[in-house]
């Protein structure tokens, strides 16, 4: 064991760093460090940007053209990208569907579709929650009939995540009622631009629209669209789950978080003093500290047993429970260091061009707002309880 | 001891409750704040005539009520509606009056609904500190001339007059020095600027440059504010808290109702263990915040160290528990409670930002560690 950077380790620290430096533009990063919207425009550019420079599939096997980073590799680009105010890229083409081709998909939708996520053709979003089928997806309802050379599509999908972006969708489908509800669950993908495919937003209890509802009526696709074999749908879903582990943790993101409270904490005054001199928040704060300097190298040390083969086990679920939960908690101690100024909440300010004076300190009127909507965390991509009962399934064996 | 109400009490919450229930539903809130004025005049007038302000003041200043109790009861069956008219702002400039015995007209003037009040007291670099006022008043020929700033005042943009704090002598945190001004909201050198906040409420920031009034607006005795403002703050923790109570029963009351019907794996989610021993949790902590506001309502008239005992302990326990309960409502839904169109977020914004009013978790529990054991 050794904590300390190989030489190698530090020049592409530097060499990152010096990509972020040159090529972050300006008021991307602005926005992002101050926390606020970003548009289809701005998402679309950092991708052709990160593209540009070999970094946007970089965590892709060589073998379809990525770099094959190694997870201190991964660590580094997440931690230095998130301090630099990098936005997050998309992850539903790049992360969950790229995987599903590069094991499952015919040569032709490799060919066709991979290069398409990467140049930013296709913008995707991911259709698997269904309104009666969240937890338990298996019991989704959306149908696939195969005609001809066509399978037709009808049904509703729910929860679509920057859907009123995307272009593509990948849909988990129905398409046998007999056996088990996951032996019938079949994976296509979907061009959003076929006639019978309607979006229609769904807005956030802190008023953001981030997510959709997507309607499928008699929705005519090639039978050339179906991802690997009819029914087997639900094997491929779960590949997924299990060996998509980058990201899930947000360490970067975390990191960047607590430095930003303790930007705050410095500038908050408690009884003439600064916030962060109070013993009960610096204890508070230095929780949270300890948590993440843990988690940094659990999520270092799992991603690494992966790229050396170790075969997928509860890990993931306890890097996500452990992420989300230890962002939840400095979304809400930073809302707390606000004191009264949490409150105000002005929506036109979170958009760049907004000119008047900021309510109360520059920082405070995105945080309550980020706090509500990271409540999110805990309950999509698996929720926290599924990943519970996972993480004792897998353990116990019960 | 005797833990039920007085049969006038509970005739009032039942009034409010039965307003709150036919004439406030989720959707008209919402179509309330996007009003002008960010709550409904109309609706305010309607509560007015019906008592519901003067149940908040005691008799000898013109009301009906003005018990701990009284303010309990009705400000939790505002909160089981999530009401945005200014009832807060309301309690908060005329408690402040109230204690002081002066200028009673305004209080009377308030409880009919005919003009408005608001406490400008939080100032931005104050957060929670009571006694830190920076805002001069300096001494003039035939009275005083106020300078400074207030932040987050409650329902500051709908006032018709404004009880300002300023110093009159002393700095910083001194206790002494503070006095009480009544400022009309369109006196010259007022800058009102109003905003809502993050659970659809409103609030201003006030700016007082060179703000000339007379000797007559002074509120009580030159210098001593700060037990007026104490009592306010008192008043005001009751009140929040009380209506996060009311939040907390609906969001808990929905949240079991989701558990009873939305199935998942071919069972009410309710069925889950893992689900129904944070809920019996829930119920606790439920319970233990009706009995600590009892507690804050019962001491309401006592000694100051005694109340702001029971006050900070409420206030405590909301932010500890109120958070867990809000955050555990939303995620025991699942999606769902993540829409605007579902009530139970806007029920869990409410319940976390009464955190941000008159002092969090943390600053009642230190206000606890550092005033010794007065409960
Ligand atoms: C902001 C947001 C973005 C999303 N983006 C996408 C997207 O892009 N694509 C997509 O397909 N989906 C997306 N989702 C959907 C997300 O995956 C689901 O919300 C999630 O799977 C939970 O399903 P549900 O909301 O129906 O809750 P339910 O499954 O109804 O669960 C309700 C509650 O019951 C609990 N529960 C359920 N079963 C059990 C059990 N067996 N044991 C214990 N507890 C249980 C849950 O944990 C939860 O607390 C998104 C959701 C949100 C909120």
């Amino acid at each position: 064991m050794d904590l300390n950077y190989t030489a190698d380790e530090q020049a592409f620290q530097q060499e990152v760093r010096d990509f972020f430096a040159e090529k972050l533009p300006g008021d991307i990063s602005r926005k992002v460090l101050e926390k606020k919207r970003l548009t289809k425009q701005d998402m679309e550019a950092w991708h052709a940007i990160l593209n540009d420079a070999g970094y946007l599939n970089a965590h892709w096997p060589e073998a379809f053209g990525g770099k094959g980073w190694n997870a201190i590799q991964r660590d580094i680009f997440d931690v230095e990208g998130n301090a630099a105010g990098a936005p997050r890229v998309v992850p539903f083409g790049l992360n969950m569907l790229a995987p599903v081709l590069m094991a499952f998909g015919s040569k032709e939708q490799q060919e066709y579709h991979l290069p398409r996520i990467l140049d930013g053709t296709n913008w995707w979003c991911q259709g698997y929650s269904e309104p009666g089928s969240g937890s338990d997806l298996a019991s989704l309802k959306m149908t696939a009939v195969r005609d001809g050379d066509e399978y037709v599509l009808n049904g509703q999908k729910t929860w679509t995540t920057l859907g009123q972006h995307a272009n593509w969708i990948f849909c988990l489908v129905r398409t046998s009622k007999e056996g088990k509800p996951q032996e019938g669950i079949s994976f296509v993908l979907v061009d959003m631009n076929t006639p019978g495919v309607e979006v229609r937003p769904i807005i956030l209890l802190e008023g953001t629209h981030e997510v959709n509802e997507v309607w499928f009526t008699d929705v005519r696709i090639p039978a050339s669209n179906l991802v690997g074999e009819e029914n087997k749908g639900w094997t491929y879903a779960k590949y997924l789950l299990v060996h998509e582990r980058s990201g899930i943790a947000g360490v970067g993101d975390a990191m960047a978080s607590i430095d930003h409270l303790k930007h705050i904490a410095r500038d908050q005054k408690m009884n003439g003093k600064p916030l962060a001199d109070d013993p009960r928040f610096a204890s508070r704060l230095a929780e949270l500290e300890i948590d993440l300097s843990a988690m940094r190298t659990t999520n270092m040390r799992i991603m690494q047993a992966a790229a050396d083969g170790a075969p997928p086990g509860p890990e993931v679920s306890m890097l996500k429970i452990k992420g989300t939960v230890l962002r939840q908690s400095i979304n809400d101690l930073t809302r707390r260091a606000l004191g009264p100024y949490a409150m105000p909440f002005v929506s036109e300010a979170l958009d760049l061009g907004y000119n008047e004076e900021p309510i109360g300190p520059d920082y405070a009127n995105p945080i309550a707002v980020d706090y509500f909507n990271h409540r999110k965390t805990s309950i999509y991509g698996g929720s926290n309880e599924i990943q519970r009962n996972i993480i004792s399934k897998m353990m116990m064996g019960l | 001891m005797d833990f039920s109400h007085t049969e006038e009490r509970q005739m009032l919450a039942d009034m409010v409750g039965r307003f709150v229930r036919d004439q406030y539903d989720i959707d008209t809130r919402h179509a309330n704040v996007k009003l002008e004025q960010g709550y409904s005049p109309e609706h305010w007038q309607q509560l007015a005539e019906l008592g519901v302000v003067g149940a908040l003041f005691d008799e000898n200043v013109g009301g009906f009520g003005g018990a701990g109790f009284d303010i309990a009861v009705v400000f939790e069956e505002l909160g089981r509606g999530l009401v945005v008219e200014p009832f807060l702002a309301t309690l908060l400039a005329g408690t402040a009056l109230a204690a002081t015995g002066s200028h009673g007209d305004q209080i009377e003037a308030a409880i009919s609904g005919e003009s408005q009040l608001a406490l400008a007291h939080g100032e931005p670099a104050s957060r929670y500190t009571l006694n830190h006022v920076e805002t001069s008043a300096e001494k003039t020929g035939d009275g005083y001339r106020l300078n400074g700033n207030k932040a987050v005042v409650i329902s500051g943009g709908s006032a018709d007059a404004l009880v300002v704090s300023a110093r009159t002598s002393g700095n910083g945190d001194d206790a002494d020095g503070i006095s009480l001004f009544l400022v009309p909201a369109n006196a010259d050198g007022v800058h009102v600027r109003s905003y809502g906040t993050v659970d659809g409420y409103q609030a201003a920031e006030i700016a007082l440059q060179d703000v000339d009034v007379s000797a007559d607006a002074l509120i009580g005795g030159e210098g001593e504010g700060l037990a007026a403002l104490e009592a306010a703050n008192a008043a005001g923790i009751l009140a929040v808290s009380a209506e996060a109570l009311g939040a907390i029963e609906v969001a808990i009351d929905m949240t079991l109702e989701y558990l009873k019907t939305r199935k998942q794996f071919g069972v009410p989610i309710g069925k889950f263990q893992a689900l129904q021993h944070r809920m019996a949790d829930m119920m606790i902590e439920r319970e233990q915040i009706r009995s600590a506001v009892i507690n804050a309502a019962g001491h309401m008239g006592s000694a100051p160290a005694e109340r702001d005992w029971n006050m900070s302990a409420l206030k405590n326990l909301i932010g500890r528990s109120g958070r867990k309960i809000a955050e555990e409502s939303i995620q025991m839904h699942g999606g769902i409670a993540m829409t605007w169109e579902y009530a139970v977020g806007h029920f869990a914004k409410r319940i976390i930002m009464i955190d941000h009013l008159f002092g969090d978790e943390d600053h009642h529990l230190q206000r606890i560690v550092s005033g010794g054991p007065a409960g």
